[in-house]
């Protein structure tokens, strides 16, 4: 295989990563809707909480877009 | 990526064979802290009553105010006037590259799409940490990689990986808003050449494919809005929460 091609391709497996973190991003958000359903009192207090856990889940989706544009621009 | 491009506006002068220029960055970011300044000047009228201007900015005050206080507590006020430059920084820069000023031949430069400015940043909030970390507790702040609790048979590896984790920090805070506003900008330039380039082949293409891109860009447009405020936010907060492990050790 052409070395130009495997990148292209080693990108486009990096766009795998991006669809995982949405599927945690999701996660994140999905189980705070579900608690503060539960106890609508509670739910302004861990706003910061819910901010920090979609900070994580986000920086690795990120991530994988680094990744695909190293392999594209730099590599 | 033309719209990323650094592109020197006035020549500068040599420091030791390195260029010092004026850029498009540059511009931007004096842009940006005008406008800023322009809106807090706007709101600092100290009015009993407040007018809607001034009720914006003491939202904003009291928005940061209120975060410092629930991460951090009461030592979280001195911290007010960084944290709050910071998101007010971050925010306006991110919303200012997102203006359509192309419309009228002007082309916005987004500098926090670029890694050695929100480094920079980063850079500033650890040296934060680091200083306050150490004035504070001496090399006691060094127990910061020991969290409470730790069983003694794993003493050799917690340390280890607290470590890496707290040097990380630096590199995701700076990464994660980098990487979060160029690839805002890469899709909407994306779906503008779906726009573009379908339209050109002929007018089933720009029926068919053309406009639902638009609509969707319309949306992405306003997801980019969310975006540029909810990284502002999350800088502001991972830069408190890192402050409250220097104020507090764990």
């Amino acid at each position: 295989m052409d070395a130009e091609a495997a990148k292209l391709i080693g990108a486009g497996l990096a766009a795998i990563g991006a669809g995982m973190a949405a599927i945690g991003v999701g996660t994140v958000f999905g189980q705070f809707l579900e608690g503060a359903l539960r106890n609508p009192g509670a739910a302004d207090g861990q706003q910061g909480r819910l901010f920090i856990g979609f900070a994580a889940a986000e920086l690795l989706g990120l991530l994988a877009f680094v990744v695909a544009m190293i392999l594209i621009f730099v590599a | 990526m033309h719209q990323f491009e650094v592109q020197t506006l006035w020549d500068g002068f040599n420091i030791g064979g390195h260029q010092i220029a004026f850029t498009n960055s540059a511009l931007w970011m004096c842009l940006t802290v005008v406008v800023l300044w322009l809106f807090m000047l706007g709101g600092m009228k100290r009015q009993v009553i407040p007018g809607r201007w001034q009720m914006l900015v003491e939202n904003f005050t009291g928005f940061i105010d209120s975060m410092l206080a629930q991460n951090i507590g009461k030592e979280g006020k001195k911290y007010l006037p960084y944290v709050f430059s910071l998101f007010m920084f971050i925010l306006f820069a991110n919303i200012l590259g997102m203006l359509p000023l192309a419309i009228v031949g002007v082309h916005p430069f987004t500098f926090t799409s670029h890694f050695t400015v929100t480094g920079v940043l980063a850079i500033l909030s650890f040296s934060i940490v680091l200083i306050v970390g150490f004035w504070k507790h001496g090399l006691h702040f060094f127990s910061l990689f020991v969290p409470h609790g730790t069983p003694w048979w794993l003493i050799w590896l917690i340390p280890v990986i607290e470590f890496v984790s707290f040097m990380v920090r630096p590199f995701s805070l700076g990464l994660r808003l980098f990487v979060a506003m160029t690839a805002g900008h890469v899709l909407l330039e994306v779906l503008s050449s779906f726009v573009i380039n379908s339209s050109n082949a002929g007018a089933i293409y720009g029926i068919g494919i053309g406009i639902p891109s638009f609509v969707l860009m319309i949306a992405i447009c306003a997801l980019e809005l969310l975006v540029a405020a909810i990284q502002a936010y999350v800088f502001a907060l991972l830069t408190s929460l890192y402050i409250n492990d220097a104020e507090h050790l764990h």
